[in-house]
């Protein structure tokens, strides 16, 4: 009989299993029993990883994250198990974001496709084909397998809510979005590859300045009831549920442009307005807490946010001092062990 | 054998001290890496290699898209410092080149590129350290950053090399030991038993290859149960992060499961 053993482990490894294997250990046989009871049970949800057997094809319906092979439900991420009725999915908990009708995502600019550009891939396409008829779009990366896609008819143009697109319209494109412009949106619909459709045909969507844009993993932020928040700190939060969240300076109800005076100088506007030093630190303040919070994987929500900023002006440091280890390690154990 | 150093002694020991079957010491972290999707870095005893991955995302070049599937692109850089002599490959070598079309047909089947139309699946692959049995480490170090990264594979890769010393069949060679050794490099997927690499640089006698194949397969399933230990304990952390904020809304089921599962910590 052949046996493997291992040189013994350092003391600062992330894991601490059992080193010594025997080829008899029969430790995967054990795994599936445990499995398929826990499936068993009502809501049970359970980790599992790529290759996994879950349970019988003939019983339950592959889900997401899952596969079939040789009637075995065999899960394909590495995540938690989740059941309803009869349907078996896998969510893995790191993954790009999977959009869905309605999100409200945050996201940049990175193409501008107009009728007039040249994207003809090689150089056999004769000139003719190179003017398509379909573009007139801009191509929205926002965290997710593809790149979105923003449609000229999906975005409010200026002078009139309703009218029809003009030629004129499609040769400013880029004085509307340009190549880096971040903006917020809404999924609009999907193409038949997956793809996003996005628009922004609401006062509050479009283009996004006065701030900075923090990532975080998709998951750790949940849908809530409104995905704009205004901290009492002076700051404006966007949380896009692609994990792209946009802190900015505060704007003012009554300075937010109505339906009737729709500004295209100021909704298409480059130019930051000014902000005074102690917004700056507040957003500075704000962008450090949620880089914090989602080092140490955990979900974002509007109540852990204040109640973050407010142990942080507590502790009287500055905004960098966050970012140091014991102060974070600090400010999550506190914030968690509140709520 | 003459002055060189004994491959395996009148004891049974390898030149490191370990006997014919037994592999190297293997550590496994599965920590963030920047703003990369998913991460690993894997030591092999004195091979380290360290493999980012990011995507699915668009691809940057528009001729690279496939329209039913996605694109696995696999980039390698070996440090210069990773060898004994220190030595700077340019990315355009040959063996870099080589080793990179090697990941990437391994991981083709086993990845479920289909789920993806037109995107692109990056592979970044840091070679740190060199002593033998580096395709193994970064066949390893791939299937960890993929599943951490949360792309759909069917099972997880596991590679190991074997080698054959006269009659005597060894398990994951060292630098020395490749060297002088007919030897093979195997990746298995432990579940079905599928094999998705079997790959030979040197000349190895066909009476000894079933040996060694058999035994890698086991030796496949060992290495499997260290990678499972590993992505269980990671999985198992961030779970916990996250059940341990607040409760939102309560309509969403992942929270409750969430809160049941804190008990357990």
């Amino acid at each position: 009989m052949i046996t493997y053993t291992s040189f013994p482990l350092p003391p600062d490894n992330t894991y601490n299993g059992s080193r010594q294997h025997h080829l008899d250990v029969a430790e995967d046989v054990m795994m599936e029993l445990g499995d398929d009871q826990d499936l068993s049970e009502a809501g049970g949800s359970k980790l599992t990883y790529p290759g996994e057997p879950l349970t019988s094809s003939q019983a339950y319906m592959r889900g997401h994250g899952t596969y079939v092979d040789n009637e075995e439900v065999i899960a394909s991420v590495a995540g938690t198990i989740e059941r309803v009725n009869k349907l078996v999915t896998v969510r893995a908990i790191r993954t790009r974001y999977n959009p869905e009708v309605g999100d409200l995502v945050v996201g940049r600019i990175t193409e501008v496709l107009t009728t007039y550009s040249f994207r003809g891939s090689n150089n056999l396409t004769p000139r003719c084909h190179v003017r398509q008829v379909q573009p007139r779009r801009w191509k929205v990366d926002a965290n997710s397998r593809q790149d979105a896609v923003l449609m000229l008819s999906s975005v409010n143009l200026p002078g009139g809510v309703q009218r029809r697109k003009l030629e004129s319209d499609e040769l400013q494109m880029r004085t509307f979005f340009e190549e880096g412009d971040l903006l917020v949106a809404e999924v609009q619909a999907f193409f038949s590859d997956g793809a996003m459709s996005l628009h922004t045909r609401s006062l509050k969507y479009g283009k996004l300045r006065n701030g900075q844009l923090v990532t975080v993993p998709p998951i750790l932020v949940r849908r809530l009831k409104s995905h704009f928040i205004a901290l009492p700190c002076g700051v404006d939060l966007i949380l896009g549920l692609n994990g792209y969240i946009w802190v900015s300076k505060h704007v003012k109800e009554s300075e937010q442009e109505g339906e009737e005076g729709f500004d295209a100088e100021a909704v298409y506007s480059n130019q930051n307005d000014p902000i005074d030093d102690s917004t700056r630190v507040a957003i500075s303040r704000v962008t450090n807490i949620i880089l914090v919070l989602s080092s140490h994987f955990v979900p974002l929500t509007d109540t852990l946010l204040l109640e973050a900023y407010e142990w942080t002006v507590d502790q009287e440091g500055g905004a960098k001092d966050l970012l140091q280890e014991d102060v974070g390690n600090a400010l999550v154990a506190t914030v968690t062990a509140r709520l | 054998m003459g002055s060189r150093v004994e491959i395996l002694n009148q004891g049974g020991f390898r030149s490191d001290g370990r006997r014919q079957f037994e592999l190297r010491d293997m550590t496994i972290d599965l920590s963030q890496q920047g703003q990369a999707d998913g991460a690993a870095v894997v030591t092999h005893g004195l091979t380290q290699v360290m493999v980012s991955v990011f995507g699915p995302r668009e691809a940057k070049m528009r001729s690279q898209t496939i329209h039913d599937r996605a694109n696995i692109n696999v980039e390698v850089n070996i440090a210069a410092f990773s060898t004994g002599e220190r030595r700077k490959r340019t990315r355009g070598d040959k063996r870099i080149l080589e080793l990179a079309a090697t990941i990437k047909s391994t991981f083709e089947p086993v990845v479920q590129t289909n789920l993806y139309p037109r995107s692109q699946i990056d592979v970044y692959v840091q070679v740190l350290q060199q002593d033998g049995g580096l395709l193994q480490a970064c066949v390893n170090a791939t299937t960890l950053a993929l599943v951490n990264a949360g792309i759909p594979l069917l099972d997880f890769v596991c590679a190991v090399t074997g080698g054959v010393h006269s009659t005597s069949p060894l398990l994951d060679l060292t630098l020395l030991e490749e060297n002088d050794l007919p030897n093979v490099t195997v990746a298995m997927m432990p579940k079905t038993g599928k094999v998705t690499l079997v790959t030979m640089e040197t000349r190895l006698h066909v009476d000894r290859f079933e040996e060694i194949f058999r035994l890698a397969g086991d030796a496949s399933k060992v290495i499997h149960g260290e990678m499972k230990t590993a992505v269980r304990s990671r999985t198992s952390a961030l779970v916990a992060a996250m059940g341990s904020g607040p409760r939102v809304g309560g309509g969403d089921s992942a929270d409750k499961h969430g809160d049941d599962r804190m008990n357990e910590y």
